[in-house]
């Protein structure tokens, strides 16, 4: 299923029951209430608040949450937990993320369900603790070591975040990989109003997983098949589902793309950044909307090529020195110009800088030079 | 003898029987490799405890990453040196799972020694394997934090100089000092007395387990012929009269009775 | 419309919660708002801000290039946050703490003793209560009984001899800015909010 949505994800809001909440501590609500079974975790600035809401919440709900002695040990664990067939949450930052690759590839490998969130931060290296986007090629481009791709959802609000969660335990557990929801600082850090709606995807009675070999044959979950005959049916079999995943689970949304002859791609917190700067160059009479990626991987190409139809010129916008912005290249297969504008380490791009941008691509694209 | 005498039908009496654990193939371990030997005891002794059924293993990285191939039980495969956190994760997970680990001394010892010591110093109710042969095998005899002074491997060619690369660790040891570790034994596959007394250890380690006391380990001594350069009889007769003196086969620890530091 | 507000000062003056107090507020008025706050080592003890932006729509950008309101409650605040509020917006300053003033002719710079309004409050750790205090008398961003309200949510249950100081310290800068008190507001936003509600009612569908 393409999702399309023609409006901002966060519909107006009116009177409704609404609280306050902190992206991290929403993200970790929306997991217990998902049925997280086991949460395994490491501090780090800036997602330590969720580790610090799985804390409290998973005990007092009867649950596993164990602080452990390193990003390295915590995605361990929850491949343990996860090989056992039970709903398990990871998250980190950046550089933990970076000690996490390792084991996302062992666990693509041996096809282990698992939801990992990343609050990026500013790199490389320790780099800062400020909210960025440099994790794209990390997350959707491999992570660890072989052949393989893993789902990538990518919230820009605080509420759409929420409910992603309970989609990335959905997709993990389908079709059997480790699903990566990537934020960044900001939405980590934010607060913004949210219903408290969540999901809780239902149960499945796994054929594969580990529970002790009591009148079945034992189970394997594993990752080494040494003969090349063997990796490479496997590897077919992996390319078979990152087919499905791909046909079925991308995701975008667009924005005031109706009339636009020009479109800014961006991704949570750039594509709200992109929502402002649209609105004041429409203000000044330019046709601009918003083409937001939800899924980064699988990348709505085909979506994104359909808009090159309508529009003059894109503008990719990123808190990266231009990630993204090679699949949108990928994507538009040089049928339109392409500008980017990008910060980093921790900056965040401005309205008035993306509108600048916009001016720039309106001039080189034969627009009216405003 | 009487016809009828000689048409007496007896049980017949056992004499041998493989343990129902262990599969019935045959290994990919060289001749010589302590590897087979460790196995069956461990299939022998969760059989004779009766815990097949329960059991979740998690395999390491090395030459005993093909342990799920010849124990007939669930099996996970860690990363490299990762089995006591993927270990911690199955047995927070699943309460009522045997949780055991089977760890060689490269995976153990080295790349995983933060790993073993955390999940030794929360006293995670998990049963640890450790298979201590003083040399990486799979990768073709390289020099394992366990490799004794002066001796060579093909990467200490001249012999393990411990100015160069420090001392010998005595991982098990160290780990005993731990709160959290209700029992440590190191054992040997040196002789049959030796493997004899493995069994026992391995068996009280699995028993510390389903008593609920803590983390376990057994270290085993073994043999890695084609690494040593030796024959397989030349690697046990080293195993006993070299390995052994500088690793002590005993119990470390044991805090599950009143006697402390065996 | 899409406003925003700044609190800046020392990490312990409670700007984060000052913060969240007028976010709540916004909300609980039905609007979109987006609290975002300065995070890391800088909290404890140095420089810290957070910044709250309200608005009907959805909020975009959380990027607040030029606020509506700045808040500033140290001089190193002061010295970073004035030139940026917009054109004939509101610089609320401590001026317990900050000598300097604004040469600006386009802003309305509020100075007021906020510090020793809190002392006298009851703790001087509500001076951004007071702030806020000021912030609802004089830009009229979100109502003084939505703040009051939104105190209550926040604290008031769980705390209530809390509760009460941050009352009396928001009270106190409301009327430091020459607002009536709290008291008498609640009173009577509380009465044409129901007369609103009663007038946007259908006629027949009131149970």
């Amino acid at each position: 299923m393409t999702v399309v949505a023609d409006k901002p994800t966060e519909a107006p809001l009116a009177r409704r029951t609404r609280i306050l909440r902190k992206g991290n501590e929403a993200i970790a609500e929306a997991a217990v209430r998902a049925g997280c079974d086991a949460y395994f975790g490491y501090p780090i600035t800036p997602q330590a608040e969720l580790l610090e809401w799985m804390a409290r919440r998973m005990p007092e709900e009867g649950r596993v949450f164990l602080q452990a002695e390193s990003e390295l040990a915590a995605i361990n664990m929850a491949l343990g937990a996860a090989a056992c067939g039970k709903r398990v949450l990871v998250s980190s930052s950046s550089p933990g993320m970076s000690l996490m690759a390792e084991a996302m590839s062992y666990m693509a490998g041996s096809e282990v369900p698992l939801v990992v969130v990343n609050v990026m931060r500013g790199g490389p290296g320790l780099g800062s603790i400020g909210p960025s986007q440099g994790d794209y090629f990390q997350a959707t481009k491999g992570h660890g070591h072989g052949d393989y791709r893993l789902p990538v959802f990518a919230p820009s609000s605080i509420g759409e975040a929420m409910d992603l969660v309970a989609t990335s335990f959905e997709v993990a557990e389908k079709y059997r990989t480790p699903v990566i929801l990537l934020a960044d600082g900001i939405l980590g850090q934010a607060m913004e109003p949210v219903e408290e709606v969540y999901r809780m995807p239902p149960r499945q009675d796994f054929d594969w997983a580990l529970g002790g070999a009591d009148g079945r044959p034992p189970r394997v979950v594993k990752s080494l098949h040494l003969k090349p005959e063997a990796l490479e049916a496997h590897n077919r079999h992996l390319r078979a589902k990152e087919a499905a995943i791909r046909d079925a689970e991308t995701r975008w949304a667009g924005e005031r793309l109706e009339d636009a002859d020009l479109v800014i791609v961006a991704y949570g917190t750039a594509a709200r950044v992109a929502r402002t700067a649209i609105a004041l160059a429409r203000e000044s009479g330019m046709r601009v909307g918003l083409f937001r990626p939800i899924s980064l991987w699988p990348y709505p190409d085909v979506a994104l090529r359909a808009l090159a139809a309508q529009a003059r010129g894109f503008l990719v916008v990123e808190m990266s020195a231009g990630q993204m912005l090679e699949d949108v290249r990928l994507a538009l297969e040089g049928a339109r110009p392409i500008a980017f504008h990008g910060r980093t380490g921790g900056m965040v791009p401005t309205p008035g800088e993306t509108v600048a941008a916009l001016h720039r691509l309106d001039r080189r694209t034969g627009g009216s030079g405003r | 003898m009487t016809v009828d005498e000689l048409t007496v039908e007896e049980e017949p009496r056992i004499l041998y029987q493989p343990p129902e654990l262990l599969a019935d193939r045959s290994t990919s371990y060289c001749p010589g490799c302590g590897h087979g030997v460790v196995h069956r005891l461990v299939a022998e002794v969760l059989g004779e405890l009766g815990l097949g059924p329960r059991t979740i293993a998690v395999a390491p990285v090395g030459c005993a990453v093909f342990a799920y191939d010849y124990l007939e039980l669930d099996f996970v495969e860690a990363p490299h040196g990762r089995a006591p956190a993927v270990a911690t994760g199955i047995r927070r997970v699943m309460p009522d799972a045997f949780v055991l680990t089977y760890q060689g001394d490269g995976d153990l010892a080295a790349i995983g020694t933060g790993e073993i010591v955390h999940a030794a110093a929360r006293g995670e109710r998990i049963t640890a394997v450790f298979v201590n042969n003083g040399i990486y095998g799979m990768t073709g005899g390289q020099m394992a934090p366990t490799t004794l002074v002066g001796q060579k491997t093909t990467s200490c060619p001249t012999g393990r100089d411990p100015a160069f690369t420090g001392a010998p660790i005595p991982m098990t040891e160290m780990l005993a000092v731990l709160p959290g570790v209700a029992y440590a034994a190191r054992g040997s596959v040196a002789d049959a007395s030796s493997i004899g007394k493995t069994k026992q250890y391995l068996r009280k380690a699995c028993q510390v387990q389903l008593a609920g006391a803590g983390f376990a380990i057994v270290e085993v001594l073994s043999t890695c012929p084609v690494g040593w350069g030796l024959t397989p009889v030349e690697s046990v007769e080293r195993l006993r009269d070299v390995v052994a003196p500088v690793y002590p086969p005993g119990v470390i620890v044991d805090r599950t009775s009143a006697t402390r530091g065996g | 419309m899409e406003r925003s507000v700044i609190f800046a000062g020392f990490g312990g003056q409670g700007l984060l919660f000052a913060g969240q107090v007028l976010a709540q507020a916004a909300m609980e008025e039905g609007r979109e708002v987006l609290w975002i706050p300065s995070y890391g080592p800088e909290m404890r003890g140095g420089t810290a801000y957070c910044t709250v932006i309200v608005s009907e729509e959805p909020v975009g950008s959380p990027v607040v290039e030029r606020p509506d309101v700045a808040v500033v409650l140290n001089p190193p605040a002061h010295a970073k946050f004035a030139s940026m509020v917009v054109p004939n917006g509101v610089l609320v300053t401590n001026a317990t703490l900050v000598d300097e003033r604004v040469t600006r002719e386009d802003l309305s710079e509020i100075a007021l003793p906020l510090s020793e309004l809190a002392a006298a409050a009851g703790d001087a750790r509500l001076v951004s209560v007071v702030a806020l205090g000021v912030v609802a008398a004089r830009t009229g961003i979100v109502l003084a009984s939505s703040v009051h309200r939104a105190l209550v949510d926040i604290v008031g249950r769980k705390r209530p001899a809390i509760l009460e100081m941050d009352v009396t310290a928001f009270d106190a800068g409301i009327r430091a800015a020459g607002g009536r008190p709290i008291a008498e507001i609640v009173r009577e936003e509380t009465q044409a909010v129901a007369a609103a509600e009663r007038e946007a009612t259908p006629a027949g569908h009131e149970l």
